[in-house]
Parts: structure tokens; C-alpha cells; sequence
């Protein structure tokens, strides 16, 4: 991974460490603290602490995080679930990918806090297919963590049970979508169902639900252990945090790298990227994932944050920011771009 | 009382209730949103995206199918941008669509074609290659056409949520989808249709109708299935002079647009090859051809040969479970007060006797469920037969009232009827064990060890559980007979609120044969034959005397004709050989068989005149469903050659030198409708296709004998001996043994 000096790694700050994705290194580095504190206050307040920290879901809406949690049910007599969204398969993004690789204690915590916060005592992360061996890697975190006692019954002593497992994608793009995903899971066909009702009230197996991305569910430990105000603070006002970015297409230094919300997309590609390759001038920008419309040269003052984006007209999305030169045949990647949907599109 | 929702489509205010779709408000404003994966009664799919409307401070454009109406809402669903996305999902639809209407069996009642000749989308801007898949046959019964599907799921969720079958489910993705029945390949189903009749496109096709006709060529006429009990409402198709389909496209009748497989394929029998056109008198040993004329006449000399000869003890009358009320009331009529005998019976599949007199003897003549009652009920119970079978409706009727409102349903069966799927407490009972169970569950004895084959306390529970329930609807087959129907009806009304019953019959005229009397003891409408009042009336409006003792039931006719006693037999419409399991030695003693058939079955062998009968096709009439529920069959076609068993009586009279003053089964009716206690129904209703509730009150004599009332038991796929002659019928039959029926 490259680094920049503009970067806050919040996320990536493990990453460096040699073998980070090991039980021993993570709890080394602040691991499972935020876990321990959060048994500790009312499940609740966990919910308030990340609904202050404006985290809003990393997987392409946006969602506000703590408001999806808070429409869980609090008395209902169905079991209830976690999943994680770990398909990442939008065209340009690569984000939940390394997040696992080099750090899956960070997710499992924040899942495992999730769990706490809407009293679910099972979770679920459904990794896309073509990740096999990112199974592999999270299993063994999954298998370190209940040997350790952070899953399974009465985990630090608290007296709260959680279960959880990786389950495996078929490789099709439909099955990020939050509700494909839950009938994949249920092994139905991954086809969305009718919204309403949503995954938090009527979710897997007709139980309450709530599903987060990998990225999403990565930030919670952070928000936990620093506070909600402080997770907010380091973005623009309602999208708090920071968020990886996957820099990629015609540009210099393509890579992921972890930056506020609200950074200059114009910035990103220069101070960042640095540049249009091959000094070649911009054409324009897919900003979040091949599904948001695409930002001409003109538009790339923006702040790359959820609002800024929808009120010019595109979206955020999964941060896949692709770069397009001035030698692009837009109707060629217009048609490339169209082959993937017709080919991923479930009928 | 609710408060309404008020919103405005169209710029015109309207007021629902919470929780309707806006589709159904536009629809009862008289606004059609064009849909096709919407479906009223099923889930919603929110698939095909034709159902777009504009909805004011929404940022895009909404399904209307799956958007619930709000306060303030304004809609439009009629905008150039709504248009135009109409017109781009039809363009996107048609991609792959072969556009071979001329050809399609769907041309002309199309939803697609409808659609596009409304919006329009003529010109298509995809020049790609269509892709071609060649057409499969899922069944002999069911054809799909993938490059005509276009993917709304309607089939599949008819099939599941409706049926309870669950054979479709979709393969591959994108533009390659399509559906894939339950065996891969094939089909292992109900074979009951409803996927082909609700394609909204020609994707399936039925393997009676395809590729023979174009809608607008076949005449519609409304009538009444002639199989099961249940009396469901048909549309047949005919085109010249021949069947091609059976529908209820327009959800009228007891039935909405549920058929079962041999409703909607299982009338082939009609234009069967083997159906006979010409009287058949035997001569020297063999049955030849004769006129209608010598076989009446024919038949008139020996019946008067062996009355003068024998007396009128002498001669007996079978009827039939599938001919109309009228017919079977002349035949009773033909019976005592031409022939002067009670020697008259039918195979009886159920005691509808036992059950009238047990409701009368309790005060409640009115508690007799009709098939929608049973689909609205909040509780029911199932107590022997197996429905999914015998009674396809009344199990269609049971499983929606479970899905679309929460009933509870209990069932008691010795057997893992299907029907337990659906079942909140399922109470299996040791063979033959119902009538023990309801004797146990009304606590008149304990239940003996082996009764219950599940767990002890099973029983109790079961009952605990029913006195929690009210307006509970009882439906029972012929494992409750004689004092059996005493013994649930007493306790049956003890349940909280009005119970309601149902005794199920075979077939589609069970119930009108016993309420129009063709019982050696019982006057039509459930009198007692030894009841002088009830005598009367039809003495005097017959203008003859009645044989006043009873006459001998079915089985003791056929021992009879065993023992010699019995010397001339007419049978109209029933195959006791059969039935009963007779070798030809059995009829042996018998001077004169007479026979009225669509078919040479197996007693119509054994005939010394067999006489052509018309179809349920063919005539016109009425019915009464298991419910005692009337019904109008109505002509639909000719056959060359038959007469209709009204028509056969009429003729016999006249031979006999009797002045009937009836012109047409109308006539009949109107002397039921004034005669037969409980049939005092109003005639506008039924002759505009309403199914009207029979009210039947008397005190029949009690069941003579055990072995008078047993069901034939058939299966999904077969009816009698009427089955035998259908093509479809057979055909999935035999598809099917392989599996032993596992759907
Ligand atoms: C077609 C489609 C594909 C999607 N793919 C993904 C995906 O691969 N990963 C993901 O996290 N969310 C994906 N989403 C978004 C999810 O539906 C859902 O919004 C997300 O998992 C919620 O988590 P979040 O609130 O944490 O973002 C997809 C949505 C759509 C409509
Ligand atoms: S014919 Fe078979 S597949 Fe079609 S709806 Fe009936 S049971 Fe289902
Ligand atoms: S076969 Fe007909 S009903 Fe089934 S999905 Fe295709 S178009 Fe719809
Ligand atoms: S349920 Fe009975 S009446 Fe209805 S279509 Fe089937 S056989 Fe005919
Ligand atoms: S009818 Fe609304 S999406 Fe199909």
C-alpha cells in the first residue's frame, strides 16, 4: 500500500504492522477495547454514540449508520441478525478487500458491537465468491476471536452471546444488494425483494435485520472507543469519519487511500493521485462505483462527501473514483460499463 | 371505522383504506395503471416496472404496485415522462420477445400485445440478434415458450402461494433467465393450469388448447365442471362443435379463477371418439345399432312385459351422481309414480341424509358452509378424505383462507394428507380412526391406545385447542356416516359461535341425486317416504299414486338381482359394475338391462339397450356442489346422435302413456323450486350464473347399512370412469406413477 502524507488513516492505521491480520497484533494495538467498553454502557447508547457520529454506510447509499440500527425492533420475539456486506463487487471499488485482508479483528469487533447494540446474537458476512481467499483469512480471525472468548457464549464475561460465520457468495453482482443478499444467504435466488419492508424490520429469514458494509462496520470500534463527536469532526457536517478511497484509471498513483470525508475530488486526482497519467488532461470522473453518473473535468471542485455529491447530481457510492483521460471514447466506456450490467442484471 | 387516506390521481380526489395500493386506488377510480407482475391475491413482485407513475416531490418515478397510498399523496399516471418510460420498458420487453403473434395462442388476449398497441412501441432501437430457445414441454398439459416470457413471476408465485406446489422457480440471469420447472426438465405438479392461464403472454401453453384456434374464433359459454363436488365455475371454448379449453378468466362463480387439473383439461372426455352417438339394442347375443325410436319403444315393451309379469317389485332404478337435478328428479318421479317402485338408489359418497337430519333434529337447518364461507372462515376442520384430491377447490378454498387472513386449520386423517401443511394442530388418527376421534374430541368415550398414532396428549390438546375457536366451518368425508354426523353435529354446535358443516361428496351431482330423492326411503327434499304430508303433495302434483313402503337401497338391488328378484335394472349415468366390482355373473338373473351412457363401460356391456346420453356439454340444467350450493349448467354444444337423460325420461313417459307437462329442464326446475323443501331459490340469480344456497330441512330415515356410503376415492387426475375416456387426464397419470404423486 502507498501511502500520502494527506492521509488520516483511522482504518488503515494497522495495516503497516507485520502480520496484521493476527489476533496477537490487533490486541496489541488497542484490539477489542472498543468491544469491552461498549459490554459495559446499554446497548442504546451504543446506538446513540454512532448515530451521533454521523457514520453513514460506506457500501453506496449512505445511509446513516446508527439510524438503520435504531429501526430494529427493540422488543420482538424473533431472533435477530447482523450481516456484513462483504460482496464489493461495484466496478472500481476494492476497498473491503484490504480491510479484511490486513485487519478482519477490526470488522469482527465492530460487528460483534453491532450485535451488542441491537441485541443480535448471530451474524453473518457474505463475502463475494471471488474472494476465496479472503475467506480463509477471516475464518482463521474468526476462529482466533472465539478461542480468545471475544465470540461465542458470554463473551468477556457480560453475560452477551454472539455467533458468527462467513458464508460465500456465488459470484453475482446483484447479491450486494442488501435484500438479493439476504435471500442468497436463505438460499433463494438473488433477486431483490419489495421494499418495504425493510431488512430492520423483516430482514433474514423474516427476522429483524440490519446489514452494514465492511468498511462501515470497520469504523465502529474507532467510534466506540474515541466518541461519537470526535468521529463526526473528522469529516463534513452529517458524514462523519473518514473513508478509503480507491483511486483508480488514468492516473498517476492509483491506489487506496484513507481520507476525510469532504476531501477536494480536484485535490484527490492531483495532491493524491498525482495526476492525470502521462500528463494527459482530464476528461471526467466516475466518482463512487461504475453505478454513479459520471463528473466532467468542470465538476471536480466538489467535496467528496454523501450531500455534496447527490446535489450535483451524482452519488458517492462504494468511493470507487475512477479517472477517465482525454483520450477516452466515452461511448466505448459507456458500452463496456452497460456490457457489465446486462451481464450481472438478474432478469 | 378507520380513517380513510386521501390523496388525488389524476387531479381527481379519492379516499382508501390505510394500507392500499395505489395501483388498486387508481383502479377503483376506474384509472387502469398497466401491470403485469401485479397479480391481486398474490405477493408483490415489483418486476416488470410498467406499473411507473409520477408522484409529486418524489424524485424518481414509482411503482405503483408496490407503493402504499399516504395522506397528501398527488399522482399522476398519465404524464409524458410516465408514457415514456411505459413505452421504454415495452421496447426492453420486446428485445427478445419472437413478436410471432400471428401464430401465438395468446394473440388477441394478450396483456403485452395490449399494452403495446396502448403505448405504442413500434420502433425498437436493439438491432441485436434475438435469442432463440426452442420451446419446452413441461408436461403433456404444460409448453413454455421462453423468447415469449417475460419474466413477471406470476407463474411461479401462483404455483406456490396459490397451489402450495411450488414446481417454478427461475434459472440463469439477465436476459438469459428463465423459468425452470421443479425436475429440471419436467414438471411433477397438480397439472392444475392456473400458470398457463395467468401468463400474462403466450410463454405457457396448455397442451389441450395450443396451436388450434385463435380466441376470437371458439364460442364462450359459462357452465359448471361435471367432475368433483365442488361446482366450480367453467368458461368452456368451443369451437365447431368441439372443446378446446376450460377457463374462468372472469373469476365468477364459488371458484374465482381457480380450476383443477381435470376443470380445466379433464373435459376431453366430451369429444372423446369412443363417445357413443347411436342406440345399441342386443340381438342374438350381440349389440347392434338401432333408432332411438325402436330402443324406446324397445325398452317401454320389456319394462312393461316384466311389471305385468313380476309386479313392480320386480324392477329397480340406479341413478347418477353427475346428471342435472332435473333429470334426477324425473327419474325418481319415472320411478314411483310410472314404473311404482322405490327400488331406488345411487352410489351415495357421502351422507348428506345423516347430516340434514342431524342439523333439523338440532334446530339448525341453516348451518350448511358454502365453498366461500369456507375461504373466508377463521377456523376449520378437515375431518377425513383428502381434499387436495377429492375436493381440489374446497383444498384451494382451505389454504387461502389459512394465507390470506390466518385461519386456523385442524385436521383429522389417518392418512399425511397434504393438507397438514397448512395445519395449526394435525391430529393423525389410526386407519379408519376419524369417527372414534370425534366420538373422543366430544368426549363420549376415551380415546382407545392406538387411536392416536402421534403422542398422548395429542387429543386433548387438539380439542382444547377448537374450544378456543368460533364460526368454526366443519368439513368431513364418508369416514363420518350414520349416527358419525349425529355424533359431530351434536358437538360441533357446542363449539362457540355458528358452526357450519360440509360433507363432501364425489362428484358434481352427489349432492343434488340425494336432495332430489333417489333413495328407496326418502321423497326429494330429505321427506320421509313414510311421511304421508310429504307423499301427498307429489301425488297430487303428479296426479298418481306413490308406493308407499320403501324400496330396496343399492346394495340390496344388486343382491336382488343376485338372488333372482330382481328382473329389469335401468341404470342413467353410473357404472355399478364398477363401482361395486361386479363379474357378469352378477346380472345373470336379470331379464332387462337398460343403460343410459356417454360410454360402453363395463355395465353398459352387460345392456340389453344402451342409449346415447348427452354430456354436461351438451345440456342444460342445474347442479348442486357438495356445499348445497345450485348452479346452471348451460348447453354449450351438440352431439349428433345423444339425447339428453330429460329427454329419455320425457320419451318414456310418453311411451308409458303418461302427459308430463314439462317442455324443458326450465319446467323442472320451476316444479322443484315450488315442490322440494329447501329449494325455494330465486331464479334470476341462478340463471345469471350465481351459485344459490340450498336450505334442506326433513328427517330422512337413518342410514340402513354401512356399505351404502363410501367414496370412490380419486385422485387429482382421476374422476370415475369418466377420467378413463380423457386424454389429459390419463396422460399426466401415467407421467406421474413413476413418482407416486409427490408434489
Ligand atoms: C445493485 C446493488 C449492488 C450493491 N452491491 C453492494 C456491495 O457489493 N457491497 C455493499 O456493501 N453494498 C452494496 N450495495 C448496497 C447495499 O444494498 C446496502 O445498501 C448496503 O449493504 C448497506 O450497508 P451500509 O449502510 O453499511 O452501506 C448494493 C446495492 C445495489 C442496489
Ligand atoms: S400446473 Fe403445475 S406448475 Fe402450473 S400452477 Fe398448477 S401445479 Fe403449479
Ligand atoms: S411464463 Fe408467463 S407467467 Fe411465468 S414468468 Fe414468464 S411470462 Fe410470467
Ligand atoms: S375442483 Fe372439482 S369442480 Fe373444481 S375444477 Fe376441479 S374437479 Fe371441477
Ligand atoms: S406491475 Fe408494478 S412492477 Fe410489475
Amino acid at each position: 500500500m502507498r501511502g500520502n502524507p494527506l492521509e488520516v488513516k483511522i482504518l488503515t492505521r494497522r495495516f503497516g504492522l507485520p502480520n496484521s491480520a493476527s489476533i496477537d497484533v490487533y490486541l496489541a494495538n488497542e484490539g477489542y477495547q472498543a468491544l469491552k467498553k461498549a459490554l459495559a454502557i446499554k446497548p442504546d447508547d451504543v446506538i446513540n454514540e454512532v448515530k451521533k457520529s454521523a457514520l453513514r454506510g460506506r457500501g453506496g447509499a449512505g445511509f446513516n449508520a446508527g439510524m438503520k440500527w435504531g429501526f430494529v425492533p427493540k422488543q420482538a420475539n424473533k431472533p435477530k441478525y447482523v450481516v456484513c456486506n462483504a460482496d464489493e463487487s461495484e466496478p472500481g471499488t476494492c476497498k473491503d478487500r484490504v480491510l479484511m485482508e490486513y485487519d478482519p479483528h477490526q470488522l469482527l469487533e465492530g460487528i460483534v458491537i453491532a450485535g451488542y447494540a441491537i441485541q443480535s446474537h448471530q451474524g453473518y458476512i457474505y463475502i463475494r465468491g471471488e474472494y476465496r481467499y479472503l475467506m480463509e483469512i477471516v475464518d482463521h480471525a474468526i476462529a482466533e476471536a472465539y478461542a480468545r472468548g471475544y465470540l461465542g457464549k458470554n463473551i468477556l464475561g457480560s453475560g452477551f452471546d454472539f455467533d458468527l460465520c462467513t458464508h460465500s457468495g456465488a459470484g453475482a453482482y446483484e447479491c450486494g444488494e442488501e435484500t438479493a443478499l439476504l435471500n442468497s444467504l436463505e438460499g433463494l435466488r438473488g433477486y431483490p425483494r419489495v421494499k418495504p419492508p425493510f431488512p430492520a424490520v423483516i430482514g433474514l429469514y423474516g427476522c429483524p435485520t440490519i446489514i452494514n458494509n465492511v468498511e462501515t462496520l470497520s469504523n465502529v470500534p474507532h467510534i466506540v472507543l474515541q466518541g461519537g463527536d470526535w468521529y463526526a469532526k473528522l469529516g463534513t457536517p452529517n458524514n462523519g469519519g473518514t473513508r478509503l478511497f480507491c483511486l483508480s484509471g488514468h492516473i498517476e498513483r492509483p491506489g487506496i487511500y484513507e481520507l476525510p470525508m469532504g476531501f477536494p475530488l480536484g485535490r484527490m486526482i492531483e495532491e493524491v493521485g498525482g495526476g492525470v497519467w502521462r500528463g494527459k488532461r482530464l476528461k471526467c470522473v466516475i466518482p463512487g462505483g461504475s453505478s454513479c453518473p459520471v463528473l466532467t473535468a468542470e465538476e471536480i471542485d466538489v467535496p467528496m462527501d454523501f450531500d455534496s455529491l447527490t446535489k450535483i447530481g451524482s452519488m458517492l457510492g462504494s468511493g470507487g473514483v475512477v479517472v477517465l483521460d482525454e483520450d477516452t471514447c466515452m461511448v466505448k466506456a459507456a458500452w463496456r460499463i452497460m456490457k457489465f450490467y446486462a451481464h450481472e442484471s438478474c432478469g | 371505522m378507520v380513517d380513510l387516506i386521501k390523496l388525488t390521481i389524476d387531479g381527481k380526489p379519492v379516499a382508501v383504506p390505510p394500507g392500499t395500493l395505489l395501483i388498486d386506488a387508481a383502479k377503483q377510480m376506474g384509472i387502469e395503471v398497466p401491470s403485469f407482475c401485479y397479480y391481486p391475491g398474490l405477493s408483490l413482485q415489483g418486476a416488470c416496472r410498467m406499473c411507473l407513475v409520477a408522484i409529486e416531490k418524489m424524485p424518481k418515478l414509482q411503482t405503483a404496485c408496490t407503493t402504499v397510498v399516504g395522506n397528501g399523496m398527488v399522482v399522476h399516471t398519465e404524464t409524458p415522462e410516465v408514457a415514456n418510460a411505459r413505452k421504454a420498458m415495452l421496447e426492453f420487453l420486446l428485445t427478445n420477445h419472437p413478436l410471432d403473434c400471428p401464430v401465438c395462442d395468446k394473440g388477441g388476449e394478450c396483456e403485452l400485445q395490449d399494452a403495446v398497441f396502448r403505448y405504442g412501441a413500434a420502433e425498437t432501437r436493439f438491432l441485436e440478434t434475438k435469442q432463440h430457445e426452442e420451446e419446452k414441454k413441461f408436461s403433456s398439459l404444460v409448453y413454455y415458450d421462453r423468447p415469449r416470457c417475460i419474466l413477471c413471476y406470476r407463474c411461479i408465485r401462483v404455483c406456490d402461494e396459490g397451489m402450495d406446489v411450488n414446481a417454478y422457480g427461475i434459472g440463469f440471469r439477465g436476459a438469459h433467465s428463465e423459468i425452470i420447472p421443479n425436475r429440471g426438465e419436467h414438471l411433477e405438479c397438480e397439472e392444475c393450469g392456473a400458470c398457463i392461464d395467468i401468463c400474462p403472454v403466450g410463454a405457457l401453453t396448455s397442451g389441450t388448447y395450443r396451436y388450434k384456434t385463435r380466441p376470437w374464433e371458439v364460442t364462450y359459454t359459462g357452465t359448471v365442471c361435471n367432475h368433483c363436488g365442488d361446482g366450480c365455475k367453467t368458461t368452456l371454448s368451443v369451437r365447431n362443435n368441439v372443446v378446446i379449453r376450460a377457463n374462468n378468466r372472469d373469476h365468477s362463480g364459488v371458484n374465482g379463477e381457480f380450476l383443477c387439473v381435470k376443470g380445466r383439461f379433464g373435459w376431453d372426455f366430451v369429444n372423446s371418439e369412443q363417445r357413443l352417438t347411436s342406440p345399441l339394442i342386443r340381438k342374438n347375443g350381440k349389440q347392434e345399432e338401432a333408432s332411438w325410436e325402436e330402443a324406446l319403444a324397445h325398452t317401454a315393451e320389456r319394462l312393461q312385459a316384466v311389471l305385468a309379469q313380476h309386479g313392480p317389485g320386480a324392477v329397480a332404478v340406479i341413478g347418477s351422481n353427475r346428471t342435472t337435478n332435473e333429470e334426477n328428479y324425473l327419474l325418481q318421479r319415472f320411478a314411483r309414480s310410472v314404473l311404482g317402485t322405490n327400488n331406488l338408489d345411487h352410489h351415495r359418497t357421502a351422507d348428506f341424509s345423516s347430516l340434514v337430519r342431524a342439523l333439523t333434529e338440532a334446530g339448525a337447518a341453516d348451518r350448511h358452509a358454502t365453498i366461500e364461507e369456507i375461504g373466508a372462515a377463521s377456523s376449520i376442520l378437515v375431518i377425513g378424505n383428502d381434499p387436495t384430491h377429492q375436493h381440489p377447490l374446497i383444498a384451494y378454498q382451505v389454504r387461502q383462507a389459512v394465507r390470506q387472513h390466518g385461519a386456523r386449520l385442524y385436521v383429522v386423517n389417518a392418512g399425511e394428507i397434504k393438507l397438514r401443511r397448512q395445519a395449526s394442530q394435525y391430529l393423525q388418527v389410526s386407519p379408519r380412526g376419524e369417527a372414534e376421534a370425534v366420538r373422543a374430541l366430544a368426549g363420549q368415550v376415551t380415546a382407545s391406545q392406538d387411536l392416536c398414532t402421534g403422542e398422548a396428549e395429542a387429543l386433548p390438546t387438539f380439542a382444547q385447542a377448537l374450544t378456543k375457536e368460533s364460526d368454526t366451518v366443519v368439513i368431513f368425508g364418508d369416514e363420518i356416516q350414520g349416527q358419525g354426523v349425529g355424533d359431530l353435529v351434536r358437538w360441533g354446535l357446542t363449539l362457540s359461535g355458528r358452526t357450519r358443516f360440509v360433507a363432501l361428496g364425489d362428484y358434481a351431482n352427489s349432492r343434488g341425486a340425494a336432495d332430489m330423492g333417489l333413495f328407496p326411503d326418502t321423497l326429494p327434499g330429505y321427506q320421509p317416504l313414510s311421511s304421508e304430508a310429504a307423499r301427498q303433495q307429489f301425488e297430487s302434483a303428479w296426479g298418481s299414486n306413490l308406493p308407499t313402503t320403501s324400496g330396496r337401497n343399492l346394495r340390496s338391488i344388486l343382491e336382488g338381482i343376485r338372488a333372482g328378484e330382481i328382473k329389469a335394472l335401468l341404470v342413467f349415468g353410473a357404472n355399478p359394475v364398477r363401482t361395486f366390482k361386479l363379474e357378469k355373473a352378477a346380472f345373470a338373473g336379470l331379464q332387462f338391462l337398460f343403460v343410459a351412457e356417454l360410454f360402453r363401460t363395463e355395465t353398459a356391456e352387460f345392456a340389453d339397450i344402451v342409449v346415447p346420453a348427452t354430456s354436461f356439454a351438451e345440456k342444460s340444467g342445474t347442479m348442486t356442489n357438495t356445499c348445497g350450493q345450485v348452479q346452471a349448467l348451460k348447453r354449450t354444444m351438440r352431439k349428433a346422435g345423444t339425447r339428453s337423460d330429460l329427454e329419455i325420461l320425457l320419451a318414456l313417459a310418453r311411451l308409458f302413456g303418461q302427459k308430463w307437462p314439462y317442455q324443458s329442464s326450465e319446467d323442472v326446475l320451476r316444479e322443484i323450486i315450488a315442490l322440494v323443501p329447501g329449494y325455494g331459490i330465486p331464479l334470476p340469480g341462478l340463471l345469471v350464473g350465481h351459485a344459490v344456497a340450498t336450505r334442506p330441512e326433513g328427517a330422512p330415515p337413518p342410514l340402513e347399512r354401512p356399505d351404502l356410503v363410501f367414496s370412490s376415492r380419486d385422485s387429482l387426475f382421476t374422476s370415475g370412469t369418466l377420467s378413463r375416456y380423457s386424454w389429459a387426464l390419463n396422460s399426466v397419470d401415467e407421467a406421474k406413477k413413476p413418482y407416486g404423486h409427490a408434489f
